[in-house]
């Protein structure tokens, strides 16, 4: 990664035109030719340092639910619990966490009732309690991560 | 959603997803336009793996401040350089107290900590007690269908 690349993901974290030739309007921002930008963009993206380019959809205007939701799981089951859950289609990421509450996971849905139905039939199907945590509010000023 | 695995990287990507959805190139620029202004769509950009970038240190912080200041905080929280999201989530008492939830990126787990102190700075006597949960594996990952 050099200074153009992180120009670009600098400059390109804020937004992207909508128009004809979008690359072309960005690169003459960025000082690099259109062809350029598009290269750096894949190379960025193979090499895994973009995890996406393009819209971001904001899922509840979309329809849908979205939640975070937490268990506490006694480590001799955590494997079995974490499998479990992973099944459930509608678990979109899952992470393990160093805490008491050491299975955290999101919920995507396809519309917002369905996910206390999805967290019911996890509790069903695990045996143990999840702790759902939906958003009430968002304090997201953008992404303003400088490389 | 013709853009969902992202915008297609050729000269003319809104000219691209048309011929997929057999829309005029306009329509789909307009379209686009509408959902941005609406908030549908946040925003077209490039989004960067802090992971892969060296921001190796995730945690998520979580706070419990008093209800009526949360938004105040939240604000200031979530205008902070090194903090990607804040969120005022539920409390599930007695077991889980925290009201307030930061993402929190640096280099490393030390780092994080330096920056989790600062935002202790910044809430002063309002803060009744944080954690700091990093994540020690992903367990699943998948795009976000909708």
């Amino acid at each position: 990664m050099d200074d153009i690349d992180r120009a670009i993901l600098n400059r390109l974290q804020d937004g992207f035109p909508i128009c004809e030739r979008p690359y072309r309007t960005a690169a003459e921002q960025l000082g690099v030719s259109e062809e350029e930008l598009i290269r750096r963009l894949k190379r960025m993206l193979d090499n895994k340092q973009l995890s996406r380019f393009g819209p971001m959809f904001h899922a509840e205007r979309l329809g849908g639910g979205l939640s975070l939701c937490a268990m506490r799981v006694p480590e001799a089951r955590f494997e079995r619990v974490a499998d479990q859950v992973n099944a459930f289609q509608e678990v979109a990421h899952n992470y393990a966490r160093d805490h008491a509450f050491n299975i955290w996971f999101v919920l995507a849905t396809e519309t917002p009732g369905r996910i206390d139905e999805v967290v019911a039939e996890i509790e069903k199907t695990t045996g143990y309690r999840v702790y759902n945590l939906p958003k009430q509010e968002e304090y997201f000023v953008g992404l303003k991560f400088e490389v | 959603m013709a853009t969902q695995g992202g915008l297609p990287l050729v000269p003319r990507p809104y000219a691209q997803i048309a011929r997929q959805l057999g829309a005029a190139p306009d329509e789909v620029m307009q379209r686009l336009q509408r959902m941005l202004d609406r908030g549908v769509i946040r925003r077209i950009g490039a989004v960067p793996n802090h992971y892969s970038l060296g921001f190796r240190g995730n945690g998520m912080s979580v706070w419990d401040v008093p209800d009526e200041k949360i938004r105040k905080y939240g604000r200031k929280i979530g205008n902070l350089d090194f903090v990607s999201h804040a969120y005022h989530r539920p409390r599930q008492l007695p077991e889980w107290r925290y009201n307030l939830f930061a993402m929190v990126h640096g280099r490393n787990r030390d780092e994080v900590l330096v920056k989790v102190a600062l935002i202790a700075d910044l809430l002063g006597e309002d803060n009744r007690v944080h954690e700091v949960l990093f994540s020690t594996r992903i367990l699943k990952k998948t795009g976000l269908r909708i």
